[in-house]
This record gives structure tokens, C-alpha cells and sequence, in this order.
């Protein structure tokens, strides 16, 4: 009980002496970021309607572009630079989501096609996809009882 | 006849609790009767390390983090099989010389170091002790050499960005901020000639290296050591690795204090491994808590190895290498030339897998302290 205080205390201790990063700061530049992102995505949607392209396919045009993007990025070493100034805001948008899926098949390939990309190309989004499809699911459920309940 | 025996034996018995106490000295120590010589010590780095503070004094530096490579990890091994190739090179000396070697690395099951010196053909121990490693070996080889295992033994240690990020954190090209607690692994082997008798060393034509050791008086004794214990506060993160070391390093070092009843201004300096920013002001509170201020003269090499402003590496440099090439490129040529009477060289270690991690393991910590002393020339 006592080693258990001494360690609580050691551990308030250590979050008084580290220093974090700026909070606002941080916020504003992840607003920045992911808002750069999402205008690309905007001005490509856009774009693909001014084509007369079909409303669908003038999403996936955009999703599929920006997941390049990423991908190329990252391949260059550049997008962890833009997370590292852009934290969330490059994080959440897809381009984060296919920076996760591209990082790890980069850096895996050396492990074989099916040990190295195929087995770990999905360890850092598949937590992601998992709870995602979990969540859709579970929500699909309830949709579902709500809407027979009427 | 049997009477002689007898004298014999009581005599050998007396000799050996006499050496005993001698050399057992408190309760984690010891200092050697003929104490070793650190003969020889060579440094291999990677770029970012190579344009940090420390840049020119470094043996080797390659401008390619893989090292001709392929991969992270074989390029960690050639690092190791460098710095021991320098070291041996420098020393004069072949593989065949050396009795015993003690290695070790971050990576999973010592890959680098079985792979780096397996050519070499010398009689091994692969160690882990974390990125404590580096006093590790050096205890152990310093240990074995006093004791009469051997003539010569050598004790090498590396780490690699590039393998460390893999094994512990994630792929180099995911996309996250690091927390300023964080530290910078550095890519970087140092390997050590330690040695019975004081041996001559010199520099190698044409190296990247400033030649110090050529044109250096004096020799460098390793005249004790204080092997230290696992030291757990409780602390569950391993993006704050100076914090979950210092209570280790303090423990170590106030156990030195304690078993050769000396204070911090016993010792020209005080340099730990990789406590970095944080972790060097937390050593100092816990430190003042038992009455020692080392402010006066503490280093860190993961602070001494690259320029936190310049270099983004937050709370500083890490891994088995920060401490070995920084003993081997800066501290080593102090001592030699006898700037620095004697240091206490004291590598942390944070003790942790990414499996325990996740389990909800906390990480503990170790620290090693090496006494090293200037020795006059020919002695």
C-alpha cells in the first residue's frame, strides 16, 4: 500500500516535470492542416462535378485521390513531416488512414510478401477498421430496431 | 607433508578473504586489486549523429544509415562489426588476441550483435541490459580481465534508429507526433579494448577520426564498479524513458557513494547514459532528496550527443549506442590526456518490451556505474 502511494506520488511527480506540447497551439495548427486537406478534397470534388461526372463517382474520384496523394507522400518522407507540425489535423482526414496502411507495407516488404507486408501492413489500422466495422454494425442493429419499433 | 598442505591451504585461504574483502567492496561493488585498462576504444555513427555536437570526434561516420544494407538490422550489425574491426585496428591487435567478447544490442533475441560479430571468431557473451548495455559489458569484461580470465576482452554495443523504431514504436514512415518526453535512438556502435596491462593504441591514417589516442598521454584504469539493481517507481510510459531511468541511475549512483564512501566531488564527473533533459532534472531532484547535489558536475551523453534545438530530438539520444559512442569519442580522450581525473560512467537502461508494455506492465529501470581513472604513461 505504501509502495503504491510512493509510486502515485512518483508519477504526479514526473507529469509536473514533463513538458507537454502547447495545447491551443497544437489545435490551431491541426485546424489548419486538416483544413488544407479537406479544400483539396473539396476543389477536387468539385472539379469532378464541373466534368459532369455522377455524384458517386465524384466522391470516390476524391476519396481515391487524396489516398494517393498520401500514399506518394509518404513514400517521399513527406507526410510524416505534415503530422509532425499538423498532429490530428493529418491524422484524421483518409490521408492519415492511408499513411498508416502505406508506412508499415514500406517498411515490412523487407519481411516477405506474406510474413512482412502481408501480415503487418494492417498493424496500425487495424484497430481502425475493426472498431469501425464493429461500431457500423452494432449502430446498423439499433437503426434496424428503431426503425421496426415505428 | 600433510602439515604442508595444510599451511598451503590456509595460506591460499587467507590470500583469498584477504583479496576477497579487497576487492568486494560494500554491498554492489567492487574494486579491482590490479585494476584494467580501457586500451582502446573506437566510435561508428549514423549522419544525424555525425552533424550533432560530437560529429568530429567520432572514428567513423556514414553518410548512409543503412551502412551498404539492406535492412535496418543488418545495417546495426555492420556498424558493431566496424567498431570492433576500429577498435582492434587501432589497438594493433587481431581477433585471434582477444580472450572473451561482451555484446549487446536492443533488438529482439541481440540479432545485431550475434550477426555483427560472428566473423570474428571470438569466444562470446551476447548481453541485454537495455540501453544500459554498454556499462554492462564493460563491467563484465573489466570483471573477467581482473580476475585473471584473460589478457585482452573487448565489449561492444549498438543501436539503430531504424531497428529501434521497428522493435518498439512504428514503422519509420508513419505519421505521428512524438511527444517532447520522447528520446531519439541513436544509430551509433562503440566497442572497447579492455586489457590486463597498459597497451599502446594509435589512430588509424586516413580515418574520420581527430587521432586524439595517437598523441595521448596517460592510460585509463577501470579501477571499480558498482553493478546496480532494478529499479521500478511504477511508471507505465515508455515515451518518457529518462523519468522511468532516474530513480535507477540515482540509486546506482548513491550506492557508489556508499560502498567506496565517496561524495560527487570524489569524481571529475558524473555522466549517465540517456537520461536526457527530463530525466537529468529528475536525477538531480532525487539526488537533492538524499542530500548530494551533482549538479556541479553531471553529464548525460543522450544530452551531449545531439543539439536538442537544432536537432529535434526532444528530450534527447537513447539506445545501447548513445552511451558507448560518447564514452568512446569524447569522454575516453578526456581521460586519457588527463583533463578528467575520474569519472563515473553510469549507462541506463529502461527495462521494456512492447509485449509486457501492452500488458500493462510498468518499466523499470538499471543503471551500471564503471569508475574510470587517468593512469600516468607507463603505468
Amino acid at each position: 500500500m505504501d509502495k503504491q502511494k510512493q509510486q502515485e506520488a512518483y508519477r504526479d511527480y514526473v507529469k509536473w516535470k514533463t513538458p507537454v506540447h502547447n495545447l491551443p497551439l497544437n489545435m490551431a495548427k491541426a485546424f489548419v492542416t486538416g483544413g488544407t486537406i479537406c479544400l483539396l478534397g473539396q476543389m477536387i470534388l468539385n472539379k469532378c462535378e464541373a466534368m459532369g461526372l455522377d455524384q458517386d463517382v465524384c466522391g470516390s474520384v476524391t476519396s481515391v485521390s487524396l489516398i494517393l496523394l498520401s500514399v506518394l507522400l509518404t513514400g517521399w518522407n513527406l507526410y510524416p513531416r505534415i503530422a509532425k507540425w499538423g498532429g490530428a489535423g493529418a491524422l484524421v482526414p483518409i490521408t492519415g488512414f492511408a499513411n498508416s496502411v502505406a508506412a508499415p507495407a514500406i517498411e515490412y516488404k523487407k519481411e516477405g510478401q506474406v510474413m512482412g507486408i502481408g501480415c503487418k501492413i494492417f498493424t496500425i489500422a487495424g484497430p481502425v477498421i475493426l472498431y469501425g466495422v464493429f461500431t457500423s454494425w452494432v449502430l446498423g442493429g439499433l437503426y434496424w430496431i428503431w426503425e421496426a419499433a415505428r | 607433508m600433510m602439515g604442508d598442505e595444510r599451511i598451503k591451504g590456509k595460506v591460499r585461504e587467507a590470500v583469498q578473504t584477504g583479496a576477497q574483502t579487497k576487492v568486494q567492496t560494500g554491498a554492489q561493488s567492487l574494486s579491482f586489486v590490479n585494476a584494467p585498462f580501457l586500451s582502446c576504444a573506437a566510435s561508428v555513427t549514423g549522419k544525424k549523429e555525425g552533424e550533432g555536437p560530437l560529429g568530429r570526434l567520432f572514428d567513423h561516420v556514414s553518410g548512409d544509415d543503412l551502412f551498404g544494407e539492406n535492412t535496418w538490422e543488418a545495417a546495426e550489425s555492420a556498424m558493431q562489426k566496424l567498431a570492433c574491426s576500429l577498435t582492434l585496428q587501432k589497438a594493433g591487435r587481431k581477433a585471434s588476441e582477444i580472450r572473451y567478447l561482451f555484446g549487446g544490442d536492443l533488438l529482439r533475441q541481440g540479432t545485431a550483435t550475434s550477426q555483427g560479430v560472428e566473423g570474428f571468431d571470438i569466444p562470446m557473451f551476447g548481453l541485454y541490459g537495455a540501453c544500459s548495455t554498454a556499462g554492462e559489458a564493460l563491467a563484465l569484461a573489466a570483471m573477467s580481465v581482473a580476475a585473471g580470465y584473460g589478457e585482452r576482452m573487448l565489449a561492444v554495443t549498438s543501436s539503430h534508429f531504424g531497428s529501434a523504431e521497428k522493435e518498439f514504436r512504428f514503422p519509420l514512415g508513419y505519421a505521428n507526433q512524438r511527444p517532447l518526453s520522447a528520446h531519439w535512438t541513436v544509430t551509433g556502435s562503440g566497442a572497447f579494448l579492455v586489457t590486463a596491462g597498459a597497451e599502446q593504441s594509435a589512430n588509424i591514417p586516413g580515418d574520420a577520426g581527430t587521432g586524439q589516442s595517437a598523441a595521448m598521454p596517460g592510460q585509463v584504469k577501470i579501477s571499480g564498479v558498482t553493478v546496480g539493481k532494478i529499479v521500478d517507481f511504477g511508471l507505465k510510459d515508455s515515451q518518457n524513458m529518462g523519468a522511468c531511468m532516474a530513480p535507477a541511475a540515482c540509486d546506482t549512483i548513491l550506492q557508489n557513494f556508499r560502498d567506496f564512501g565517496r561524495g560527487p566531488e570524489d569524481y571529475t564527473r558524473i555522466i549517465t547514459g540517456d537520461l536526457g533533459h527530463i530525466g537529468q532534472s529528475i536525477l538531480f531532484d532525487l539526488m537533492q532528496d538524499n542530500g548530494y547535489d551533482i549538479r556541479g558536475n553531471h553529464l548525460d551523453c543522450g544530452m551531449l550527443i545531439f543539439d536538442q534545438e537544432t536537432q529535434d530530438t526532444h528530450s534527447g539520444g537513447s539506445g545501447c549506442g548513445c552511451a558507448a559512442v560518447t564514452l568512446a569519442s569524447y569522454i575516453y580522450p578526456k581521460l586519457r590526456n588527463g583533463e578528467w581525473e575520474r569519472v563515473l560512467f553510469v549507462p541506463t537502461g529502461a527495462l521494456l518490451s512492447t509485449v509486457i508494455y501492452n500488458e500493462g506492465a510498468s518499466v523499470p529501470g538499471i543503471a551500471h556505474a564503471i569508475i574510470l581513472e587517468h593512469a600516468a604513461p607507463g603505468r
